[in-house]
């Protein structure tokens, strides 16, 4: 993992010559951990002082964490098309269904409108992962003979063929023999959620006996059972972020990676050099989209239902500011954009409106000519109440501005630098002095 | 679309070929299965021509779209994502000038100003049809053009100018994001409901001797103005020094540059002529449907692309031929299948041209 950035600010040149000289993983680790504590430190202060409860701030930090975590599977799963093959990708949302919509098939009941199987939850999740791995791989065949831009649009429409095929009304009920299968059309399925596979490792052995002791130590604070839960299906993801960093970083470090960058960097060259390109794209498409598949299942996991609205193609677009805002082609950049998202552009303007609406008096004028006819009146608090009530649209034209300004001033994004070293020892890193065993065990960060 | 097959070069017969020949022989079939149809009497020949007539229409505003984001595609050489949200800010803002105008004294400044977001100046009481407000359509059809163009370079001149030298992917990145950014601040301003925003459409009835026995007359205004704008264009490019310009510049930007074409004026006249039938279309698309909504122009732009994909990307003629045949797909398509998947088919006939054709079924331009 050689993703170090000297760009990176660093205040005390000495704490970042001891943070550098950091094994890469750890520095990473930490990097991910300080922004991440950097940030909800901040959140913390501005709530406090805005007057928001304490109780609206713990939940602000709950569902950041769980987009935080969705994102970041997401992300890293594109990352491996995108920053490091090169493979742009915009049909996201579509594969993400084709593995949700393949475990609600299998894990459904069986008496269910519409039926499924009613198989357990853990093999309709790798029924979900092969599902989207094998629709990849009939996108990837006929998608590689084309260019970039057209492979785009070709990602995206069959993303949209996905979703409009899930959303018709012709496989909405399909019967055989007395059951009626289908995709349900707008109403979509109803299945199991895949979180309650936490109870059910609750009752294993070991795991639940540490459970139980957490439980203990929640009603000792004054924590609910439910929220410990919902809490522990977060917990999960992150473990799957963790799962997935270490699965792409690992490939990215390969051989194969290596294959993988020459492609994204010059195809030609890869090929001259007699790397068989296509048959590593395909793999690299593969991989992603069954992870992506995989993303999407955890990412539903807490809700009972999937239909085709949760995979319109502008979730394909979130996940790509997000892939951009932290830096395609880096796994840690993958991982920070998806935080990075979560916090500040999604989440983040919604914690914005409830420290303005517990300290101003607003209330939202019907349209916003309203709202300019009494600022002519002088009074500006209506306009400002409009702007926090149409803040669903703000949002979006603050996702936009940033995805501008990004590819005007970063388009490599905060991490992406693109620049991992290919050859398999890196020939610039300086040989490891002392220095560098005295740091590994004092490298306290300045957080 | 036997243009398809004849490829000059027997010796390799790839994969590419037969997914072609396949798709002819498929072509085939189903114009077979439609005469039989039509002769058996299964379909009629009145509903066949319904089709046939909406897919036309739709063809058409498809095609003005198309026309605008295939010159940006060839001479800014990147996928423009915010050419769907130039139609919608055509639509909006050429309704919203007719009815600042034909409003007047009838309904609220405010309803008229932010097209009945408050849900005030019904659509039949302000009388927004063709007959009854002819003025006020046609000065919107002007507003929507002119203001769609206004805004277009306002963004080049904020966003695309500075990326002129960025790579393609960068620039459909950022359209992606002005996409977004241009979207949102209207709906900001006229909220993100649909809602109807054209009276009925008067019907005319025609001379008994003509087999159709009426013609809905927003249909036909759409219908003048669009084949009228398209032969402008045709005329523009052929005839004048700046279509001549415009064509060399998306042949190959380089030698245009050394023969010493101003290539900025090319790309503001691009601009210009690309946005603003882009505004018209959006402005005529909700004259036909008499609906308005702001993801208008988002969810046409996959259409609009596979149309001017199936053209070839860079070629104005193959974008025009590429969206009557997404057009008459979109519509022939639902002799045999629901509605509901008329899209579905209109995507995969794209990605299987794409793959059988890379370059279109009329050759454009390299643009990578």
């Amino acid at each position: 993992m050689s993703e170090r950035d000297s760009r990176l600010p660093e205040p005390v040149s000495n704490a970042h010559d001891r943070l550098k000289a950091l094994p890469q993983w750890q520095y990473d680790l930490l990097l991910i951990v300080g922004v991440v504590l950097a940030t909800y430190g901040g959140f913390a202060v501005l709530g406090l002082l805005g007057g928001v409860g304490i109780n609206s701030i713990v939940g602000f930090f709950r569902t950041v964490t769980f987009y935080a975590a969705v994102y970041a599977l997401v992300v890293l799963a594109l990352n491996l098309h995108w920053g490091y093959t090169g493979l742009f990708n915009i049909g996201v949302a579509g594969f993400m269904a084709v593995g949700v919509y393949t475990m609600a098939f299998l894990t459904a009941a069986p008496d269910a409108t519409p039926a499924g199987l009613g198989l357990p939850i853990p093999i309709g999740i790798v029924g979900g992962m092969i599902a989207a791995g094998l629709v990849g791989l009939v996108a990837a065949l006929p998608a590689l003979r084309v260019r970039a831009d057209y492979f785009a649009i070709v990602t995206l429409g069959l993303s949209e063929i996905i979703r409009l095929a899930l959303l018709s009304g012709s496989l909405r009920s399909i019967e055989v023999g007395d059951t009626v299968y289908g995709t349900g059309g707008g109403s979509g399925i109803q299945y199991p959620p895949v979180d309650t596979i936490i109870p059910w490792l609750l009752e294993r052995p070991v795991i639940g006996e540490l459970g139980e002791l957490l439980f203990e130590v929640g009603a000792a604070v004054g924590i609910q059972r439910s929220v410990i839960l919902g809490g522990l299906y977060t917990a999960v993801l992150i473990a799957f972020v963790g799962l997935f960093y270490l699965f792409l970083s690992r490939i990215a470090n390969s051989p194969y990676g290596r294959v993988l960058k020459a492609i994204r960097e010059d195809e030609l060259a890869a090929k001259s050099l007699g790397k068989n390109t296509d048959r590593a794209k395909i793999v690299a498409f593969v991989v992603g989209c069954s992870l992506m598949g995989l993303a999407g299942m955890l990412w539903m996991g807490s809700r009972s239902f999937v239909s085709p609205d949760s995979f319109m193609p502008i979730i394909t677009f979130y996940i790509f500011v997000a892939l951009i805002v932290g830096g395609a082609g880096s796994n840690t950049g993958s991982v920070i954009g998806g935080f990075a998202f979560a916090a500040f552009l999604w989440e983040g303007p919604r914690f914005v409106r409830s420290i303005l609406n517990a300290n101003l008096n607003l209330r939202s004028p019907p349209t916003i000519y309203d709202a300019f006819v009494e600022l002519g009146s002088g009074d500006l608090t209506p306009l400002v109440g409009y702007l926090v009530g149409s803040l669903d649209e703000l949002r979006f034209v603050l996702v936009g501005v940033v995805l501008i300004l990004l590819m005007l001033w970063r388009p490599e994004g905060l991490l992406g630098h693109r620049k991992e070293i290919a050859a398999a020892t890196d020939l610039s890193r300086r040989p490891s002095t002392p220095d560098r065993v005295a740091a590994s065990d004092g490298g306290e960060p300045d957080e | 679309m036997s243009a398809g097959t004849e490829r000059g070069r027997f010796a390799d017969v790839s994969i590419q070929e037969v997914i072609g020949w396949l798709l002819l022989a498929v072509v085939g079939l189903l114009v077979l299965d439609l005469v039989r149809q039509v002769l058996v009497g299964e379909l009629p020949l009145g509903r066949l021509w319904a089709f046939t007539w909406n897919g036309i229409v739709d063809s058409l505003y498809i095609g003005l779209a198309a026309i605008g984001l295939s010159m940006t595609y060839s001479i800014l050489r990147f996928a423009n994502f915010s050419h769907g949200d130039l139609i919608t800010t055509g639509a909006f803002t050429g309704w919203t000038a007719a009815y600042l105008v034909g409003g007047i004294g009838i309904a609220e400044l405010s309803s008229r100003l932010l097209l009945r977001a408050d849900g005030g100046a019904q659509p039949g009481a302000v009388g927004m049809d063709v007959v009854s407000a002819p003025i006020a359509i046609v000065l919107g059809l002007i507003v929507a053009a002119a203001l769609t163009i206004l805004v277009a370079l306002a963004i080049d001149r904020l966003v695309y100018r500075k990326l002129r030298d960025a790579s393609g992917i960068t620039l459909l990145i950022a359209s992606v994001g002005v996409a977004l950014a241009l979207r949102y601040i209207i709906a900001l301003f006229y909220t993100t409901d649909t809602r109807g925003v054209v009276a009925s459409s008067p019907q005319w009835e025609t001379p008994a001797f003509v087999p159709i026995e009426t013609i809905n007359l927003h249909e036909a205004t759409l219908v003048i103005s669009a084949l009228s704008l398209i032969v402008g264009v045709h005329l523009l490019l052929q005839y004048t020094k700046l279509g001549k310009s415009m064509r060399a510049m998306s042949d190959n930007k380089d030698l245009a540059l050394i023969t010493g074409i101003p290539t900025e004026r090319v790309i503001f006249a691009t601009w210009v002529i690309g946005a603003g039938l882009a505004g018209v279309a959006g402005y005529l698309i909700v004259l036909d449907r008499g609906q308005v909504t702001i993801n208008l122009g988002w969810f046409l732009l996959l259409l609009i692309f596979a149309a001017v994909i199936l053209g070839g990307i860079g070629s104005i003629y193959g974008a025009l031929a590429g969206s009557l045949v997404i057009g008459l797909t979109i519509n022939l398509s639902l002799v045999w299948i629901p509605s509901d998947l008329n899209e579905i088919a209109a995507f995969t006939l794209m990605i299987v041209v794409l793959i059988f054709r890379p370059d279109g079924l009329f050759k454009g331009v390299e643009t990578a």
